[in-house]
């Protein structure tokens, strides 16, 4: 027996359970992204940390990061990022799989649903309210991530988030170019401002 | 007819996008909304705003407003094609970084490069909001219906799901 294995009776942690095969991959993607109304990441993070236990929490957080910083769709990256460590080339495609392709159907039935009968004035009438209620949606969820900036009152990050807004949202600039331009800058002043800090 | 040029158009226009695509697919939407109605006229402007209401109705990764895009080009090849050329480059870059990155290590970079990023995808996601805002909110009425749903699901806990449906229910009897 191993030095390390825990005694036996102590109840502790109940040991982490073998790591999923592909199908298993895929089944557990497919099931986080059809519960994720409105977004996915907060039925990943339960289903891996919470439920299945093939991540702890920190771990969960930095592979997050990564995805974050990295640009794309933040969730399929996790899953790719995700189905990589776990089971090579053939696990990310199983879970990038998994996430995509059972939503992919239901939208592209909704489509088809959509072109024949966008136009009834019932649905017409609730498509706009729907639309008007998602916007709003969007709208708090910006509000939440804007308000640890707005405390921390970092006037550097709070002047290139209003550039980007008005060169993106108001003057309707090309997302390309401003981001070429942004990025360099934003890096720029925040290594300035942190280095200012600093000493 | 759905050429192969649409197709083209359509891989190319999304596999562009998805590289600048920082901070996810509610910070891409202003540059989804110039290509598909300024640039391109693939849809008018209530057309974005019912893609962007599916999108969000329907379950799965928000991404999926490209498929609906997509679709209105060039059919179920379209909507295909829409969806691969935003996820799939990217999500090869995501796989080859995370095979050279074993593990995070002590370089002040990453995280430093990030809390640079981090206000340019809330800057994008307000655009989002405002170009949306444009789209959808033609009346009065619609726009209190935006600022309400925001304050709630801003202040409460209450499931989002259950605004659409409010925001749909409120369309439906003739209130928006």
């Amino acid at each position: 027996m191993p030095s390390d294995s825990p005694a036996a009776g102590l109840p502790l942690e109940p040991p982490p359970p073998a790591l999923p095969g592909r199908f298993a991959l895929f089944v557990a993607f497919a099931k986080m992204s059809l519960a994720g109304f409105g977004g996915v990441l907060v039925f990943a993070r339960r289903a891996i940390v919470d439920q299945h236990r093939w991540m702890s929490a920190d771990e969960f957080n930095e592979t997050f990061a990564l995805c974050h910083f990295l640009p794309g769709p933040n969730i399929v990256n996790l899953s790719v990022v995700f189905g990589a460590r776990i089971r090579g080339l053939t696990g990310s495609i199983a879970a990038f799989l998994g996430l995509l392709a059972p939503p992919f159907l239901i939208v592209t039935t909704l489509a088809v649903l959509y072109a024949h009968f966008g136009d009834v004035p019932a649905l017409r009438r609730v498509l706009n309210g729907v639309s008007c209620a998602a916007v709003g949606l969007l709208l708090a969820v910006t509000w939440r991530m804007m308000l640890p900036l707005l405390k921390r009152r970092e006037p550097v990050a709070l002047v290139m988030l209003v550039v980007v807004f008005a060169a993106v949202g108001v003057l309707r600039w090309p997302l390309p170019q401003v981001l070429l331009a942004t990025i360099p800058l934003s890096i720029g002043v925040t290594w300035l401002a942190r280095r200012r800090r600093a000493t | 007819m759905t050429s192969i040029g649409a197709l083209v158009s359509i891989a190319l226009a999304f596999g562009w996008l998805s590289l600048f695509a920082v901070g996810g697919a509610a910070a891409a939407i202003p540059e989804i909304h110039r290509i598909a109605v300024d640039l391109n006229h693939w849809m008018t402007d209530t057309q974005f705003a019912d893609a962007f209401a599916i999108a969000q109705l329907s379950p799965g990764p928000n991404v999926l407003i490209v498929s609906l895009v997509g679709y209105q080009v060039a059919g179920i090849a379209g909507a295909l094609v829409a969806t691969l050329a935003m996820c799939v480059p990217t999500a090869a870059l995501a796989y080859t970084v995370s095979r050279l990155l074993t593990r995070a290590g002590d370089s002040p970079w990453p995280a430093l490069v990030q809390a640079a990023l981090v206000p340019l995808s809330i800057g994008l996601m307000a655009a989002s909001g405002l170009v949306l805002a444009f789209a959808a909110d033609g009346t009065a009425a619609a726009v209190v219906l935006t600022l309400v749903a925001a304050v709630l699901a801003a202040t409460t806990s209450v499931n989002p799901v259950w605004l659409l449906v409010a925001g749909g229910v409120l369309g439906l009897l003739g209130w928006i």
